[in-house]
Formats: structure tokens, sequence, C-alpha cells
């Protein structure tokens, strides 16, 4: 058995007028949207329920089941608020699928409002990507012109007010209570759950917080049916999705396929590991996913089987790194990004960060000890489960699964004085 | 300094500003817009932005500046015409982002965050901005600029000083300058949005090759989707 590509969310991509509102309507665009405003709201939550649809923005929670979670005696405003701001490392999907084809994002926006009976919407997008913002607001003002949104939006009655709201730089509110607070005008800081923002998220009113990419699938589902999504991908990972091969791969890129595909298959795919050159380690789902190598190129690409290999599917980044790769290197990297992005809410994250930074860095300078590594794992021990916020935990993943996989990398780097590797042929032009 | 806004610009931004707090339903939401706002005028978030938030928002001045300070695109001191943000996460870090951000520090004679002295360009490293399928990637006022080599990043900041047309590889034909980029981020358009192409490179790469091997998504109601018969 062999997977396929399946291309859904990027079948337009290939036009050049993909992002117009004419471009995306040759290719069939809104015409789930007809179908959804004829359903009755409900219908739509079982239907979203029914496909197994789950959340895309790394947790994978069932979209469907927090749509439900709703309470429906609030006499409070309902608020639909889609989490785009992409900024796990490694994670670079919904950059180019709102680059391309923000109508795409903006249909399911109309659909889920509709099916949770929210009349505003908003969409958090980081504020770091410029064009990915003109587009977006772009594409609103179409929609609003074209009657896709404001008021009696084709007749059916429904309202729907859509803004496109740019971040300002902070990694902590793609966590979606800080970004709440951020939506709000405060420093994005997570908050204490429960509630959840089902029952008190935007202005503590019953809100959905759903990522770019669940909301992005919803018209697919609306318009194809939940049988035709269960069609692909496992059992309890159904459907397709993103997954975003970087680094030492020949051709990087974008490979939409069903959930459960293997890394030796999209390897395969994007051309394998670069010429002369062989897999070390990889992150299956950004960089807060423990990293795998490669006896993990056979296993299967969804939450289920990633989980029970010891790591998370996570947004499905793969960051691939071959053997001229330093470990300690990648990974003090990443903690000094977890360091400078900690919101130093709560102490585990803010200072266990700041402390493992020390610690890396003298690692990978060759000034370490076997000592060190007991410290690095008794920080995480400290911050695993004890931080406020999944951000914080994630910060452990990369060191404790480096340490599990590449424990003598570490010895060799102050058993030899300093790092073994010549980082040049880590580069694009050094590694001929 | 000045601590405060003179006349005619004040009025001016009012104006703006009203049309920021309009779009949400409660006033605090438009303060991230208004910063960008403030940012677009000085190129930086100065005590006189931030005393103009404060006002038009009913908060203090700690307040805004709370906020203001949080957020790593808010800069407390005068940027350049244009920002050069290397990528020196793990992944670009790896594959060259290092190399390019030290030629950068060496050939413009700058350290991290600091601004040429003709004004020209600010430099600072920054964090994953979601393009680690095109890397090394370099950011000018947050338009992306692919696949970089230290080469290439030195002619870049050279035409950025030099006054050349500078195009990135996905955004419009041309760099805005960094106050009109905090303008946009503010909310006002500059009417470039269909500048430029839809998608590039390796954004295509899984579409080309399933065009290529004639894969598509299942036909609805057509079960065994995504695997090839008879395997």
């Amino acid at each position: 058995m062999t997977t396929t590509l399946t291309p859904v969310l990027s079948d337009n991509w290939d036009r050049p007028d993909a992002p117009t509102l004419e471009g995306y309507r040759a290719a069939g665009g809104y015409r789930a949207l007809r179908t959804a405003l004829s359903m009755e709201p409900d219908a739509l939550v079982e239907k979203v329920k029914t496909s197994g649809l789950r959340g895309r923005g790394g947790a994978g929670f069932p979209t469907g089941m927090k749509w439900g979670f709703l309470p429906a005696d609030n006499p409070n405003p309902r608020y639909l608020v889609v989490n785009a701001d992409e900024s796990e490392p490694g994670t670079c999907k919904d950059i180019p699928l709102m680059m391309a084809s923000p109508h795409t994002l903006l249909e399911g926006v109309i659909i889920s409002s509709y099916a949770i009976r929210s009349n505003q919407a908003f969409i958090y997008v980081r504020g770091e990507v410029l064009h990915v913002i003109r587009r977006l607001r772009r594409a609103v003002e179409e929609a609003y012109a074209a009657g896709l949104l404001g008021t009696d939006i084709l007749g059916s009655g429904f309202d729907l007010d859509v803004v496109v709201h740019a971040g300002a730089g902070a990694y902590i509110c793609g966590e979606e209570t800080a970004l709440l607070d951020s939506l709000e005008g405060y420093r994005g800081q997570p908050r204490l759950k429960p509630p959840f923002p089902a029952v008190a998220g935007l202005y503590a009113s019953p809100t959905v917080v759903n990522n770019v990419e669940s909301i992005a699938t919803v018209p697919a589902i609306v318009a194809n049916g939940a049988e035709w999504f269960t069609s692909m991908g496992t059992e309890k990972s159904a459907g397709f999705g993103f997954f975003s091969l970087s680094g030492h791969v020949t051709r990087p890129g974008q490979y939409e396929a069903p959930l459960g595909v293997t890394l030796r298959e999209l390897l395969d795919m994007a051309g394998g590991i670069r010429a002369g050159h062989e897999l070390k380690f990889w992150t299956p789902g950004g960089s807060s996913t423990p990293i795998f190598t490669d006896e993990h190129l056979d296993t299967p690409l969804d939450f289920e089987s990633v989980g029970a290999a010891g790591s998370m599917l996570g947004t499905r980044a793969l960051q691939i790194f071959d053997e001229t790769t330093c470990v300690v290197r990648a990974v003090g990297r990443w903690i000094a990004f977890y360091a400078h992005e900690s919101c130093g809410k709560c102490t585990p994250c803010r200072e266990g960060n700041y402390w493992m930074v020390q610690v890396l860095d003298r690692l990978e300078a060759g000034e370490g000890s076997e000592a060190d590594l007991e410290k690095l794992l008794d920080i995480c021990d400290n911050l695993l489960g004890r931080s406020f916020c999944a951000l914080g935990d994630g910060a452990t993943s990369p060191v404790m699964s480096s340490i599990k996989y590449f424990r003598q990398e570490y010895i060799d780097h102050f058993e030899q004085g300093g790092c073994p590797f010549d980082h040049a042929k880590s580069t694009v032009w050094g590694g001929a | 300094m000045t601590r405060t806004f003179d006349e005619e610009t004040r009025a001016r931004l009012e104006v703006d500003a009203k049309e920021i707090i309009a779009r949400y339903p409660k006033a605090r939401s438009a303060l991230l817009p208004l910063l960008h706002l403030v940012q677009a005028e000085e190129g930086h978030v100065s005590t006189a932005g931030i005393g103009f938030c404060a006002d038009q928002l009913g908060l203090t001045a700690a307040e805004v500046t709370a906020v203001a300070t949080f957020y790593t695109m808010y800069k407390r001191r005068p940027v350049g015409d244009y920002h050069v943000g290397v990528c020196t996460n793990t992944l670009c870090a790896v594959m060259g982002g290092d190399e390019i951000f030290s030629a950068l520090k060496e050939h413009l004679g700058v350290g991290n965050d600091e601004t040429t002295e003709d004004g020209k360009v600010t430099l600072e490293h920054v964090e994953c901005n979601a393009a680690c399928d095109f890397a090394p990637v370099v950011m000018v006022n947050w338009e992306f600029f692919d696949n970089q080599t230290p080469d290439s990043a030195k002619e870049l900041v050279d035409g950025l000083r030099l006054g050349r047309d500078v195009r990135p590889t996905r955004g419009p034909g041309s760099v805005c300058t960094w106050k009109e980029a905090s303008r946009v981020l503010a909310g006002f358009s500059d009417g470039r949005a269909d500048e430029g192409p839809q998608a590039a490179g390796p954004s295509l790469e899984g579409l080309r090759l399933a065009r290529e091997r004639g894969w598509t998504a299942p036909a609805p109601g057509d079960a065994g989707a995504g695997e090839e018969a008879g395997q």
C-alpha cells in the first residue's frame, strides 16, 4: 500500500488568480457556503463532529466537539477567533495557505461562524508577515463587497463581521488564552483554565479558537461530506493535512497527504535527504515535539502512532537534519528561543529556560560535564507538567529527547573540549 | 525629546484612531493596532506615542507601556528605513542563517539591533518566521526574502542603502519603508495586496508532484482514498 498526496486546500495554489475572489470562485470556491447556509447550524456542528476533524494547530482536539462545548444558555455574544499566529519553529503551512488562497480560510470562517451562531469573527495573524496580512484584508474587503460578509449573507438572514487583527511579535500568543488576552489589548499571557474559552473566552463571552488549517478544512467537509473526509487518514486521525518538510531534504515544501503517511514515504516524494548525506534526527511536529531519528522512518504520522512512539504529531512540521548537524547546537538554539519567548508569568518556564540556556551554552562550548546532563533533566522534570501552559512543557521536548537518543554526542563535546562538528557543512551551500 | 505629538499630528492620528477603535466591540482591543499606528508615525513607539494611545483608550501610560514592551515588533528606539531580520532559529541557523547574520554584521559594521550610520538599515536576528521550507530566510520590513546566502544578503542590504529596487521573493513588487509597513499593520491598506505571486517554490512542491503523477484527493463517494488501487 503506497500513500499518495491528496491536494485539497492546496489544489488551487497553482492558479495565479487564487488569492482573488474571482479566481477562488472559478475554482469552485464559496459553493460550500451556499450548502452550509441552507442547513441548520446544529447539523453543521454534527457534520464536523462526524468527520472526526481534529485541530490542526498542534493539540489535535476534535474541532466539532470544541464547538459543541459552547453553552446553550449563555446570553453573551459568541465569537470565533482564528489562530493565525503560526510561530512554532518548523511550522510553515498556514502562512502559504493564507498567502495563496485567503478565501479558503474566509469561507471556512463564514461557515464555522454560522455553525456556532457567531456574528463576529477575528483572524489573529502574526504581525511579521506583511503580505499575508494585505491578502487577508483584501479578501475580507472583496467578501463584503460581494455580500459574503456583512448583513443578510446571500439572503440567508445571517450576519457576520470579520476583523483581521495583526499581532506584534510574541510566540506565546499562539497559546489560545494568551491570544485572547492579546486580542483584548493586554500582554499575551495565558489564563488559568477552567474556565475554557468556550465558556469564558474573548471579553468573557463564549468563544471558539481554532487554527487556520482546521477552519480552512471545513468547507471541503461541507462540500464533500464527512464520509469523504474519513475515507482518508486513519480511524482516529481522519482526513488529510499539510506535512511541511524543511531542512536537509532535496525538495523541501508543503505536501498535503492523508494522516498516517510516513516520513519514508514523504522523503521519497521530496527526493530524499540531500545528496550524499543521511538522516540524523527530525521533529515530527515542530520544536515542541520530541525529536525522532532514522528508527522512526516508518512510524505512521497520525496522532496515535506518533504518541505511541514517544513524540507528538503537533503541526506536522518535519524539520529534517542530516549527519552534519550538531544536535547540541540545535537544541541549544531552540532553548534560547523558548527562553526569549517565555512570557514570564510562571516560574518554571521563565527560570527553567533561562538556566537551561546557560547549561547548554557551556555544553556546546565543550566546558560542560556529565553532571550538566543530569541538571538539564532535573530542570525538565521541574518544567514538564509544572508550567502554566503547554509552551513551557514544549521546551522540555528537545532537551529530553536529544539526551535520550544522542547522550554520547553531549559527552563528546566535553571530552573533546569543543564542538566536534564543522557547522559550515550543514549550510545549504556547504553540503556538497 | 517631545512628550506629546504636535497639534496637527495629533488631530490627524485621532481620525485614524477612531477608525481603528470602531472595528472592535471593546475599545481596548484597539491597543495593538494603535501602537502599530504610532510606530508608523515615528518609526518607533516613543513616549509621545504611548501617551497618545493612552489618551485614546482612557488608559494610563504605565498600562500602555506594559503592553508595548511585551511585544518584539514594537521598537522603543528609532529604527532605520529598512528593518532587516535574519532568522537564526535552529532550522535556518543550521542551513546558513548564522553565517548570513555574521556576514551582515561585518558588512554593515553594526551589531544586533543596531542601525547603520546612514539611518537606512537596522539589523536584528529574528525567530522562526514560518517559512522554514525556504531556509535560510531574511525578512525586510516583514516581507519574505527566501533562500538567502551571505552574498545575496549583502547584495540585498547594499541595494536597500543605495535606494535600488529591491523585490521580495514572495511579496509586493518592491519593499515599502518601515513606517509604511507599520501603517499596514495598523490596518490601513496600501493597495498592494494583488502584487506578487500567489505562491512560489517549495509551497508548490507537493502540488507539482501530485499533478505530475495524477494524484488527487478521492472524488466524493469514492472510498480507498489516498491509496493506490491494487497495492
